[in-house]
């Protein structure tokens, strides 16, 4: 692994999608092992090319997304490795028991990309948006729950579990996000990365939070308190490691994530700190259902700026 | 009854004694066509379960696992003695099948509606890797509520994946009675074969009729085939037959004897 941190975030006009139907048919090219599943949103994602290269490795299901996760449940019993995309919350709660018991109990093998992480689903509304997402796909015993932070860690992360066996949630933005790193970076599941460090408090982010929380630390600065910014993208199994080093080191964790403040990172981070002496706030959507709207209104409505990041870390340092 | 559908049900009933309950009815109704798939019409290898070359059976209906793994210890996949472990603590017969615990069990199945989509999963498998292996599954008629099962057959029908049979044990029965009150299901073979799969109906406990309707089937191109067995919900226990609580029974002192009574009959049967 070798991460290598842009000192100042690029804003990109690559977006996750074309990342994934990209580096999906790189992938197929070199194994021919590997399907993607897809229920009619296709479109959606702009996986038509990979469809169109490679049609035996790529199954339109049609919309039904239980059926998806069984029918991947049983090419991974032939040997595999399925790559099913559809929105987080149909990627989910939509068929959480068939990827409980198909694929979890039945120990085998499932890419579940989730996209239109929480507020970026934008104009597709509540129905559409997924604040449970990362709950739920955590509690499936053994399962890797990602969030993607820009388009780079995407790729890599692609290419990393289509060698992995077992059932990977990875939940992404579809359209572009702010580039943290560099082109030739590469990522460790598992482990927790300082994108920004700091001594007074940290900052533990994951997904469009990111951005914020480097926003809300400069705002900091400015006010003389130094924050530390943690990009905390595998939520499961989350580094308890690393948490505690900076749970000691400085005197305040504030979470921040697109999701409901339970079930998620937020959660998963003071699980992992249960047993310390620490204080950790959680900004995040408080147990709300979605709506429309633009992201920056949506943002602004369940309190994901960088302004709230700020207030959490003043009110409670 | 055939010798080995007796042995099955022998065996089937014998495990579900010693344990003192379980899913009697649901196994009974599949015992014939666990016969004829196990004995004529598989291609397995009982020492060798992971056989890639293998045909697979998913039990989609998972409560019916004593009837199968009765159906795999007798074809040698594991000792005979291992069926007196079903529903122990830490015993690799649980009552809904698994497929890391029993060797011979294809794929992990209980959530009703979820072992027919593992299934046709298996079947297109096959389809994209070009193989001959062809794959079975099991279904109940209570089993038809869940929408899944729908959303399996019309995938089935589109990938035209003719190297799957789905199984419908029409036993009538439901948990909580018969399924004409709890969801009428209408004329199950006709619906199913409005969803283009080449269907047909048969005597459920006539092992000559399922093979031959297997065998059509197999030689049935570009669409994927159902059979529908008409059964009897624990058929060979004449006194639990067609009873609405035969689904998974407790048993008493009275039920002990009467199991007891078919256990020597069918001792006899096969001397």
């Amino acid at each position: 692994m070798s991460v290598h941190i842009l000192d100042t975030a690029i804003q990109s006009s690559q977006e996750l999608r074309s990342t994934y139907a990209e580096t999906l048919g790189e992938l197929i090219a070199e194994n021919k092992k590997i399907v993607a599943l897809e229920a009619d949103l296709m479109g959606a994602i702009k996986t038509k090319s990979v469809q169109d290269a490679y049609p035996n490795n790529f199954v339109n299901c049609g919309i039904m997304e239980a059926n998806m996760v069984g029918v991947a449940s049983g090419l991974s019993v032939r040997g595999f490795t399925p790559f099913m995309h559809t929105f987080g919350p149909f990627a989910t709660r939509r068929c959480f028991d068939q990827l409980f018991l198909s694929i979890g109990y039945s120990k085998l093998t499932l890419k579940v990309i989730g996209s239109d992480a929480g507020v970026s689903a934008a104009h597709n509304g509540g129905t559409h948006m997924p604040f449970e997402d990362l709950g739920l796909a955590r509690l499936i015993p053994n399962s890797t729950v990602l969030e993607m932070s820009d388009h780079i860690m995407f790729k890599d992360i692609l290419k990393q579990v289509s060698s992995l066996p077992g059932l990977h949630y990875i939940r992404m933005v579809r359209k572009a996000m702010d580039q943290l790193y560099r082109e030739d970076s590469t990522f460790e599941i598992g482990k927790g990365i300082v994108l920004r460090d700091g001594s007074d408090c940290t900052i533990i982010a994951t997904g469009i939070m990111l951005i914020e929380a480097i926003k809300a630390r400069e705002l900091l600065a400015s006010e003389g308190i130094s924050a530390a910014v943690i990009d905390m993208f595998t939520i499961k199994p989350i580094d308890q490691k690393l948490l505690i080093e900076y749970a000691k080191k400085t005197k305040l964790l504030v979470t921040a994530e697109n999701h409901n403040i339970i079930g998620g990172l937020g959660s998963s981070v003071l699980e992992a700190l249960a047993l310390e002496q620490v204080r950790v706030a959680r900004v995040g959507v408080l147990d709300r259902f979605g709506q429309v709207g633009t992201q920056d209104f949506l943002q602004e409505e369940y309190n994901l700026t960088a302004l709230d990041i700020v207030k959490a870390v003043k009110e409670n340092l | 009854m055939s010798t080995f559908s007796n042995e099955i049900r022998l065996e089937t009933l014998k495990m579900l004694k010693t344990r003192g309950f379980g899913h009697l009815g649901g196994s009974m109704s599949i015992v014939d066509t666990l016969a004829v798939l196990y004995r004529d019409i598989m291609k397995i290898d009982p020492s060798n379960p992971s056989w890639s070359e293998r045909d697979y059976l998913v039990l989609s209906k998972g409560h019916a696992g004593p009837a199968l793994y009765a159906t795999l210890a007798l074809k040698g996949y594991f000792d005979l003695s291992l069926l007196q472990t079903l529903n122990n603590n830490g015993t690799s017969l649980p009552s809904h099948c698994d497929r890391l615990l029993t060797p011979g069990i294809d794929m992990t199945t209980g959530s009703l509606g979820q072992g027919i989509s593992s299934a046709v999963g298996i079947a297109k498998a096959l389809k994209i890797e070009n193989k001959p292996n062809r794959v079975f599954t099991i279904i109940g008629d209570g089993e038809l509520d869940e929408g899944q099962c729908y959303e399996a057959l019309m995938f089935s029908y589109h990938h035209k994946l003719d190297n799957l049979i789905v199984f419908v044990d029409e036993n009538k029965l439901q948990l909580d009675g018969y399924t004409v009150d709890i969801l009428d299901q209408k004329n199950i073979t006709e619906k199913i074969a409005s969803f283009g799969f080449h269907t047909v109906k048969v005597d459920g406990h006539n092992e000559e009729k399922i093979k031959e309707a297997i065998i059509n089937a197999m030689n049935t191109k570009h669409v994927p085939s159902c059979i529908v067995l008409d059964t009897v919900k624990a058929k060979g226990v004449k006194a639990f037959e067609g009873d609405i609580g035969n689904h998974h029974i407790r048993f008493s002192k009275q039920q002990e004897i009467i199991i007891d009574e078919v256990i020597k009959q069918l001792e006899e049967a096969l001397k």
